[in-house]
């Protein structure tokens, strides 16, 4: 088996759900960070299914403290093995759900950011506050279905786009910032290393399906992560000291944003009779505006371009 | 022995800072606010000169100053931070989390009222309000005890048996910005006295484990019953920690409780913090008088000295607590606690609770005696808000 537990870092026998993305994508990087390695946890899915005491299946040291608070905390940890004189040494590693990390932690994350603190930052964004029962985040995407974003005779579910956290973290000038995919499973390891070799504040954001949350087939969460990409709703990229470098693009060209919605309850509502087909059109052109922000307007595929014609048509029409 | 310390005329909150450096914290986190802020702005000048090697961490926040010294701690540093009111409002999730993985943080509150109505100034709402989380509370007197009982918090709070923050109170401006003549802790002698760090558990690769995992209904009542017995249990360790930097320092800054002509008074008031200057004062001039009156002061309210309090107070004929604080739709905070110890105790004495300086409002020593005379006139009040200005409020009020 290529993706065996380390168990000087996690031990395996932890409570996650079935096909979860968070508990395969926070092993890998954990793993790759290695057990030299200091982790910090927001409270969260992964903080509950690896923690209940007196067990834990933390082998590497492990804290959690509160739901927010999980950069700052690794400051702290930062701090005193600096003052010990075992900086760099050890990997410092906070870690947290989009919750935890782009809307309640956003504070102390922009605080470790913006002083330079040798850490890395892990986000492991499933687009809901998952572990309360699938609530909004700042991170769920348009027409999410959740449950304090329901979709109904008067709603298509969440009525934002996503925050770009990745691009607020850009903007802190710190020299690491990547966007990565339980999808590309394989590229994680590699890619931690890498990141660890870079002294300064560095931020990764993790996309990683819930099942639950999602109401996927728990058989195919990393094909489902790799169709955000592949349909351009999930760009991955690093921008490495201010250069930003996109993910190869799909094999087999950009796919229509039907693909990755329709198999995901959250946006079930979409597809139901209506006039829903326009809130696809505009995900689509979410879609389009990703490709050609990352791939230039050559990359963005012709129905992509027909869906953003049909939304200023429409936006004509009722001006 | 004590050696003869050398007094300098000092602010209050520079002296702390000044103390606090040669405690030797390795990490610092703290967030301007006032009364505070010189505390931080002295210790980050302190670490900018290289007179102490230290990590001064700019966080944006209170909340960020707390949880970067519950990181810190849990690594094995000493940590420390200071704040005031709001600051120590915007901490209070933090410090239960810190008490509850019974961490050594020590911190400072410049007492301050909180908002709203806003206020700068001093009374103890920040402080009383957060006296259920697990944090130890000093309180000083002046500014020399504030200085003191940082050395005796850092000392404290790392014993073994106690393992838990302790936060030493000084009233905002009237200890913090006010010159005195303070004798800062000798650099050896608090070297001695503290000695080096050594966390029981900490987050270190060499010697792995969890921190903060979660508990189901089977385990959680322990674990906060462990906080609570280690608090209780604190009192006695904060007695002997005060003795020995007695024979150490020679000052009698520490303890729980101070009795001043307490022991044959007729009438005991009980306060905490820098009004008990004025309270001596009052009960100097009424002793010349031949009236038996005396001052319960607490040092120490978290742990709460019960036993402690009610021997000295259980000779009293009536009891006045002064407080800076309350609980709204209660009364105060100080007050029931005692009367709560005193009716364990079967003791009947007539107690009542008076709240004064809200928002800095000054209580002369006028005020004091004023309170001291109604209450040897007989009257008993449960909590009553001193002078309030009844002219001044808004017409809705009945
Ligand atoms: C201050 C505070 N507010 C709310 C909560 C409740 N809470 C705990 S975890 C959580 C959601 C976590 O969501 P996310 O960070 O996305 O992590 P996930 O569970 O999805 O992995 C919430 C709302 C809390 N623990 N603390
Ligand atoms: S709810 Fe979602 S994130 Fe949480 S354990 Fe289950 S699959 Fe993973
Ligand atoms: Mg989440």
């Amino acid at each position: 088996m290529e993706f065996k537990y380390d168990e000087r870092v996690l031990k395996p026998g932890y409570t996650s759900c079935l096909g979860c993305g968070e508990a395969l994508a926070m092993r890998l990087v954990a793993q790759a960070c290695g057990p030299n390695s200091i982790f910090t946890n927001c409270t969260g899915c992964s903080e509950i299914f690896t923690s209940r005491y007196p067990a834990s299946s933390w082998a590497a040291p492990w804290i959690h403290s509160l739901f927010e608070n999980s950069a700052a905390v690794a400051s702290g940890v930062y701090y005193a093995l600096k003052h010990k004189g075992r900086m760099p040494q050890v990997n410092v590693i906070g870690t947290g759900g989009d919750g935890g990390t782009a809307d309640i932690g956003l504070q102390c994350l922009s605080g470790a950011m913006e002083r330079g603190d040798d850490i890395l930052y892990v986000c492991w964004d499933n687009e809901a506050y998952m572990n309360t029962g699938v609530q909004r985040s700042g991170l769920t995407p348009l027409d999410a279905d959740t449950t304090t974003s329901p979709a109904g005779k008067a709603s298509y579910g969440n009525d934002r786009p996503k925050k770009d956290l990745p691009m607020i973290m850009a903007a802190h000038g710190i020299p690491y910032v990547g966007v990565a995919s339980m999808g590309y499973y394989r590229e994680l390891a590699p890619m931690v290393k890498r990141i660890l070799q870079i002294r300064g504040p560095k931020f990764l954001q993790v996309h990683v399906v819930c099942p639950l949350g999602w109401k996927s087939d728990p058989a195919k969460s990393a094909e489902l992560a790799r169709l955000a990409f592949e349909t351009g709703l999930y760009p991955l990229y690093e921008i490495i000291r201010g250069e930003t470098k996109p993910h190869r693009p799909p094999k087999d060209g950009w796919r229509p944003v039907e693909e990755y919605l329709k198999p995901q309850g959250r946006f079930r509502h979409l597809f139901r009779a209506g006039n829903a087909a326009e809130r696809i059109t505009r995900i689509q052109a979410l879609a389009a505006a990703n490709i050609r922000k990352f791939y230039g307007p050559d990359a963005v595929p012709q129905f992509a371009k027909d869906a953003e014609a049909k939304l200023a048509e429409a936006a004509k029409a009722t001006a | 022995m004590a050696p003869q310390g050398r007094q300098e005329i000092l602010e209050g909150a520079m002296a702390v800072a000044h103390a606090v450096a040669r405690c030797r914290p390795e990490v610092i986190a703290a967030y301007p606010i006032t009364p505070q802020t010189h505390i931080s702005e002295e210790l980050s000048t302190i670490v900018a000169d290289g007179e102490l090697q230290a990590e001064f961490v700019k966080v944006e926040s209170e909340f960020g100053a707390a949880s970067v010294c519950l990181g810190a701690s849990a690594a094995g540093a000493r940590a420390y931070t200071a704040t005031s009111s709001q600051g120590l409002m915007l901490m209070a999730e933090v410090l239960w989390n810190i008490a509850g993985m019974r961490l050594p943080v020590v911190l400072a509150c410049a007492n301050r009222s909180v908002s709203a109505p806003l206020s700068i100034w001093c009374d103890h709402q920040d402080a009383d309000s957060i006296r259920d989380c697990g944090v130890i509370q000093l309180h000083a007197e002046d500014a020399q005890e504030a200085v003191d009982q940082h050395v005796i918090a850092f000392k404290a709070a790392e014993d073994r048996r106690v393992l838990l923050p302790v936060m030493v109170n000084l009233d905002g401006f009237l200890l913090t910005h006010v010159f005195e003549p303070v004798e800062l802790p000798d650099q050896a002698l608090c070297d001695a006295f503290l000695g080096k760090y050594e966390a029981l558990y900490k987050l270190d690769p060499g010697d792995p484990m969890s921190f903060g995992c979660f508990t189901e209904p089977d385990k959680c009542m322990e674990g906060r019953w462990m906080i609570h017995d280690a608090c209780l249990r604190s009192a006695a360790v904060i007695e002997e920690v005060s003795a020995a930097f007695a024979r150490t320092f020679g000052r009698n800054s520490g303890g729980l409780l101070e009795e001043y002509k307490s022991a044959d008074a007729d009438t005991v008031l009980v306060a905490k913090g820098s009004i008990c200057g004025t309270i001596k004062d009052v009960v100097d001039e009424l002793r010349d008088k031949g009236r038996r009156v005396g001052l319960v002061r607490i040092k120490t309210f978290r742990p709460f000295p019960r036993d402690r309090i009610v021997a000295a107070v259980r000779g009293a004929k009536r009891i006045t607590v002064v407080e800076k604080g309350g609980s709204f739709g209660s009364g105060g905070v100080v007050t029931p606690e005692l009367k709560d110890a005193l009716y364990d105790a079967g003791l009947r004495i007539p107690v009542s609770g008076f709240c004064v300086q809200l928002g800095g409002r000054e209580v002369a020593p006028d005020g004091i005696q004023e309170i001291i005379d109604r209450v040897e006139k007989g009257e008993q009040v449960h909590y009553e808000y001193f002078r309030l200005k009844k002219a001044i409020l808004p017409d809705l009020v009945p």
